[in-house]
């Protein structure tokens, strides 16, 4: 590594810290209703939209009421992503003349947008038409990131407010979030890429004839404005198959830069919005560091490895599967960042890199997609985490536990289990049921551990609605379409509704005051037992089969043998 | 009665009891007490299967595994059935004293003897010397002096008396001196003694509120790691090239290793826990009617502390007399005197003692046929006497100077403009001024000093440090409330509090989030007491009061609050450690069994080595010893922490943060370390023995 590498890794972790509090507060303010920066430009169209749709933004919702909300307005958008897509021939803005979708893979593709996975089973330059892109896909990207964004907010209510029944408003909360953050900050991204030269047209392919004669299709489309969210969203489904690999995507350094930037950008702000919205923003960091401590050290696992001596190659540095333009460093900066935030988005193939980062990839979204994670998701999931950590650690005070004031009772921990449970679940029985039929099977390229680990990550991205593949399994088979579209379900729905329930549990409660007897969630122990409880809890499951996969193979390839 | 179970209970485990545990380790295989306990029940489950893979597969190894498998149930089984067996010693006891008893029922004045049992709520029994009393009731008539060593193991009889906050009597103690009439208040079965058994042989145990919630984790992490387990011969069979998985990968070898991975060790000694926190307090004389109780005494930061007999030794003396108005020193001096006559309270004693050493009263010139006493009460906070003499009546009161002073109003009375300020300074000194009046008149003062306790300060600073506010409770005026509050190092005080003071006290601090804590004995106490989140009842308290807490106090001590609060911590802290031991020790128990396990994976031809013997860190000798090893080091540290388990942890009164660090550091990093070395040595061990 040469230091401009190391000068590249810190910039982007100070502008992280740097754009968290700004960017955080901004966000508290508008999740709280009042005046910000964009009130003026935004807020006679806010309350238009909820006149239109006759919302009553003052309504306060119980958490039936507000899961119901989520689960029709989820159910809406795939309905609508899932037949946009099996009649894309019939619509307009298909100027390639796309056929019309089969079943299994406009499934997996809706479910995929609905739950914020976006993983790819599609290619989109060869599959979906300009308008499935924009109208489905786009849509989906805003309104999936959207819908985590509400379930936090849910659960920051329930924490704060004493002896309540309610936890907020869905619909004023999925309009905030757009109108004022995620929409903005779209807008402003897509104009920095297209600065960059990535392309937004709505005009067809072009055919050109190469250098030595041949003839090239080059696709084209409205790309920055998705790129812009795929990346904000923590959404990650390109535009093109091969996503911020490829040139009009991600065309310079810059681009790159602001990219890999992006993926982090609002999950990372989310904790400081926390914290506030708490009334606590030390707690805010505390969660923010205890993320960037898990971020940094895979991180590091993954550059060590990567720049160490290969002996199947022979060299220093493992550049198969990366993009020249960005080289190892930025390929696996953006490998750790895409797999802690379930975004998804690749600019290098995961499949090529050694072992060990691959596992640094898989372990990240195993985790439960709690480093820094999904837009909303990774900091309920982290919440989910925390319970549990004060539950175990808060006894050892000699208190029944409790966090924010609240007592953690039996029906949160139940709820929490459930939710670490459901994802592990889809990732250990589907991967074990898959290794052993030949439906699963026929679909690896590599043999060995290393086949294994393709599996393992594709049900692993599903369950964590991460949605970048690991490259080498043919996933666009009715087994795996099917089965991983189950998997994201589970993934997105098996924590989302444990979390509300939690919510609407924790609302009910009092708030105990805070005293010197109180088992303090602000202090660097509590940092190290949340970590030490996300590995124990969320990651020693997968031990053993991340020890027949991505482990030995490390090994092997110390004695080059490769698969 | 000499071996009262309380005695009893000093003493560590007997014989007796060892020997019933083990008989009942094997008692509890019984599948229908067993599921109660999901992770051992797991276990057992376990066990059955490598049992019957034996048929199919007997050899050492497998035999060796079925075996530690079903010690590591039946030290379970033990752990819960030793922390069972101290209660049910107890209860076979207090049972022996619980013989046929008869009663003496009064029906319309005539008395007739019933069987006890047949005693219904309401009735009315007599008791006198000698007599054990049937049934829990209230004294309506009389005075006497009871045994009550049968449920305090205190030898030392007891007052109990009508009126008053000495008026409940417990069925099975024996009256020595004396009669009373009691108007029996509990059915036959349900009295305070039938609780009390049925609490001490955990017969009635039901899970806390954080019992279950852990259970509940428990059971989720025993899930999450049986899917890790179940899904592995699966993953196993894709990564071995030929068909040997069912050669390495046996029923034994998983079973083993999904125990090694749940967490047996808390599984195997939560409800032990639970059982030794609440013998721990019978311990300390106090009965904890629900478990749940126990646990929240740990949650409880602010306590409500009855100034007398708590924070002041509660004999208050009078030391002084001063005349107002210019009133004669020995007029004051009678008055005092004759006021003081129908208070049995030492206060009313010292008074008399005082007026008759220093001015030379004397009571007995009195008639009782001329006097008609006022006894003191809580809404008029006066006591004295109408004294008829003369013709004419004297009415002498003495109380608080409001009570008085209103009363004086009342009576059309002038109120002289000295008093204020003398109650002032008396009350400024934290001491505690009575007014004497006589008439419209008032008269003069009467100064009680109050002591208090050694120690209590030092005791109130560590409850501060733990985060536990303290409230003082005191009739007194505000300014005597004030300095000994100061003295005693209170965090806070309410004077001059009537019952609804504390209720609505309660009510205020529980809004906020806090929860309350209380001990108190009278029946004005009982709707606080019922309010508070812990309420302790003393023994010596009324019926009502004791009804209302869900503690007793059977050595009625109102610092016991304090002691209640650290066994609670402890209970919790004890759950907690072990937890996350249990927890820690996962990441050697892979350590041991994956590189077993997993060894013959993508070896070489020929070679039993694979690559992931790189991972057998600790060195164990052989695949199989290293099982094994995980095996047997699981289920022997279920029977090290058995004395921990029913001793507690190591208890300090010091701040969360600091004690979470050291818990963390012992229980978390030992947990982490601990199997590592025990595993080795272990392994190194039984291959010494070369029993495999």
């Amino acid at each position: 590594m040469k230091v401009s590498d190391f000068l590249q890794i810190g910039l982007y972790i100070f502008l992280l810290i740097i754009f968290t509090p700004f960017l955080g507060s901004y966000m508290a303010k508008v999740f709280k209703g009042e005046k910000n920066l964009l009130t003026p430009l935004f807020g006679k169209f806010e309350k238009l939209i909820y006149r239109i749709s006759g919302v009553n933004y003052e309504e306060e919702m119980r958490w039936k009421t507000y899961l119901f909300s989520l689960l029709v307005f989820n159910f809406l958008g795939f309905t609508i992503v899932l037949l946009l897509q099996l009649f894309q021939s019939y619509l307009p803005l298909n100027p390639q003349n796309l056929p019309n979708v089969p079943f299994h893979l406009s499934f997996n593709t809706a479910i995929s947008f609905m739950t914020n996975t976006n993983w790819q089973s599609y290619a989109g330059e060869t599959t979906l038409s300009y308008l499935v892109q924009m109208l489905g896909l786009t849509v989906q990207n805003f309104v999936s990131a959207a819908t985590g964004i509400a379930v936090i907010l849910a659960l920051i209510r329930a924490f704060t407010r004493r002896n309540g029944n309610s936890i907020g408003n869905f619909w004023t909360d999925i309009v905030r979030s757009i109108l004022y953050v995620l929409l903005p900050l779209s807008i402003i991204m897509t104009l920095l890429l297209v600065s960059q030269g990535v392309v937004q047209t709505f005009s067809s392919y072009l055919n050109i004839t190469t250098l030595n004669g041949t003839q090239q299709t080059i696709p084209l489309g409205p790309a920055a404005s998705q790129i812009a969210i795929k990346q904000l969203g923590t959404n990650g489904g390109g535009f093109f198959n091969v996503n911020s690999a490829f040139p009009f995507e991600n065309p310079t350094p810059v681009s790159n830069f602001i990219e890999m930037l992006a993926i982090l950008l609002i999950p990372a702000a989310l904790t400081y919005t926390y914290g506030k919205m708490i009334g606590d923003n030390k707690h805010g960091w505390i969660i923010f560091s205890a993320m960037l401590i898990l971020f940094i050290t895979g991180l590091t696992a993954s550059l060590t490895s990567e720049y160490q001596y290969n002996p199947v190659t022979g060299t220093n540095i493992n550049m198969e599967g990366k993009e020249v333009r960005f080289g190892v460093t930025n390929s696996v900066l953006w490998s750790a960042a895409t797999t802690a935030a379930s975004n998804g988005s690749v600019n290098s193939m995961h499949d090529s890199m050694t072992p060990l980062s691959g596992m640094v990839a898989i372990f990240n979204i195993m985790l439960g997609e709690v480093i820094f994670g999904g837009v909303g998701a990774g900091l309920y999931g982290m919440l989910i985490f925390i319970i549990i950590t004060v539950f175990i650690a808060g006894l050892m005070v000699g208190r029944t536990p409790e966090y924010l004031g609240k007592k953690i009772e039996a029906l949160d921990i139940k709820m929490a289990i459930t939710a670490v449970l459901l994802p592990s679940a889809v990732i250990l029985v589907y991967s074990a049921i898959a290794v052993v039929i030949p439906q699963g099977l026929s679909s690896l390229n590599n043999t060995g551990p290393h086949g294994l680990t393709e599996i393992l990550y594709a049900f692993s991205s599903a369950a964590g609605n991460n949605g970048s593949a690991f490259a080498g399994l043919n996933s666009n088979t009715p087994y795996y379409d099917i089965n991983l579209g189950i998997g994201m379900l589970v993934g997105r729905f098996g924590v989302i509704i444990p979390a509300l329930v939690i919510a609407g549990n924790i609302v009910k409660k009092n708030i105990a005051p805070v005293s010197a007897g109180t088992f303090s969630t602000n202090s660097g122990i509590f940092v190290v037992l949340l970590i030490g409880v996300i590995i124990i809890i969320g990651g020693l499951t997968f031990f053993p089969v991340l020890t027949l996969g991505p482990v030995v193979e490390q090994l092997l390839m110390k004695s080059a043998t490769v698969f | 009665m000499e071996n009262t179970y309380m005695e009893k209970n000093k003493k560590i485990i007997t014989s007796d009891i060892l020997k019933n545990s083990i008989k009942d380790s094997f008692v509890k295989l019984n599948p229908k007490l067993l599921i109660k306990n999901p992770v051992i029940f797991i276990v057992a489950v376990g066990a059955v299967l490598t049992t019957c893979a034996l048929f199919f597969d007997f050899t050492l190894f497998n035999m060796y595994i079925t075996l530690g498998l079903w010690f590591t149930v039946l030290f379970a089984n033990f752990a819960e059935a030793i922390a069972e067996g101290r209660g049910k010693a107890q209860a076979e006891d207090l049972k022996k004293s619980r013989k046929e008893t008869i009663a003496r029922k009064l029906n319309n004045g005539k008395e007739m003897r019933i069987n006890a049992s047949l005693l219904k709520p309401g009735d009315i029994v007599v008791c006198e010397a000698g007599d054990i009393i049937p049934e829990d009731g209230e004294v309506i008539e009389g005075i006497a002096s009871v045994n009550e060593s049968a449920i305090t193991g205190e030898s030392a009889p007891v007052i109990r008396e009508s009126g008053g906050d000495r008026s409940a009597v417990t069925g099975g103690t024996t009256v020595i001196s004396d009669r009373i009439v009691i108007r029996i208040v509990s059915e036959a079965g349900k009295s305070f003694m039938d609780k009390l058994i049925a609490l001490v042989e955990g017969a009635k145990r039901q899970k806390t509120p954080n019992e279950i919630a852990l259970t509940i984790l428990l059971a989720g992490l025993t899930i999450i790691f049986l899917l890790a387990v179940a899904t592995l011969p699966s993953f196993f069979r894709y990564s071995s090239s030929s068909n040997e998985s069912s050669n390495y990968l046996t029923i034994p070898v998983l079973v083993s290793l999904l125990v090694c991975l749940i967490p047996t060790t808390i599984g195997g000694l939560l409800s032990a826990i639970g059982i030794s926190g609440m013998d721990r307090l019978i311990k300390k004389n106090v009965i904890a009617l629900s478990g749940k109780a126990i646990e929240a005494a740990g949650d409880l930061d602010v306590l409500l502390l009855d100034k007398t007999g708590t924070i002041t030794l509660g004999n208050r003396m009078a030391t002084d007399i001063i005349p107002l108005n210019g009133t004669d020193i020995k007029k004051l001096a009678e008055c005092a005197m004759l006021s003081s006559l129908s208070d049995e309270t030492p206060e009313g004693r010292s008074i008399i003692k005082l007026t008759k050493e220093k001015f030379d009263t004397h009571p007995k010139e009195i008639h009782p046929a001329m006097v008609e006493f006022i006894p003191f009460s809580a809404e008029t906070r006066m006591s004295g006497m109408d004294y008829r003499e003369n013709g004419s009546v004297r009415n002498i009161r003495k109380g608080a100077s409001e009570a008085i002073e209103k009363y004086i109003s009342i009576c059309g009375g002038k109120v002289p403009s000295e008093l204020k300020q003398k109650v002032e300074q008396i009350a400024s000194q934290g001491e505690t001024p009575l007014v004497v009046s006589e008439g419209k008149d008032i008269l003069g003062l009467i100064r009680l000093k109050d002591v208090v306790k050694g120690g209590i300060k030092e005791r109130f600073e560590q409850l501060r440090k733990m985060g536990i506010k303290t409230i003082m409770i005191t009739g007194d005026n505000p300014l005597t409330a004030a300095s000994i509050a100061a003295e005693a190092g209170v965090d806070d005080f309410m004077a001059e509090a009537k019952p609804e003071d504390k209720l609505r006290r309660i009510r205020k601090e529980q809004a906020n989030g806090h929860l309350v804590g209380m001990i108190g004995d009278g029946t004005n106490d009982a709707p606080a007491l019922a309010q508070s989140d812990v309420g302790i009842a003393m023994n010596t308290g009324t019926q009502a009061a004791r009804e209302a807490g869900n503690m007793v106090d059977l050595d009625s001590n109102p610092t016991k609050l304090i002691e209640v609060v650290e066994t609670g911590k402890q209970l919790l802290m004890t759950r907690g450690a072990l937890t996350t031991f249990s927890i820690a020790n996962d990441v050697a128990k892979y350590f041991a069994i994956l590189p077993a396990v997993f060894a013959v994976l993508y070896a070489a031809t020929g070679s039993m080595n694979g690559p992931l013997q790189a991972l057998n860190i600790m060195k164990l000798a052989s695949p199989q010893s290293a099982i094994l090893s995980a095996v047997i080091f699981n289920a022997i540290i279920i029977v090290l922490l058995i004395p921990l388990a029913l001793k507690g942890i190591k208890y300090r009164a010091e701040g969360a943060n600091a004690v979470l660090r050291r818990n963390i550091l012992i229980y978390g990093v030992g947990g982490i370390i601990a199997p590592f070395i025990g595993i080795k040595l272990i392994d190194l061990f039984i291959n010494s023995i070369k029993i495999i």
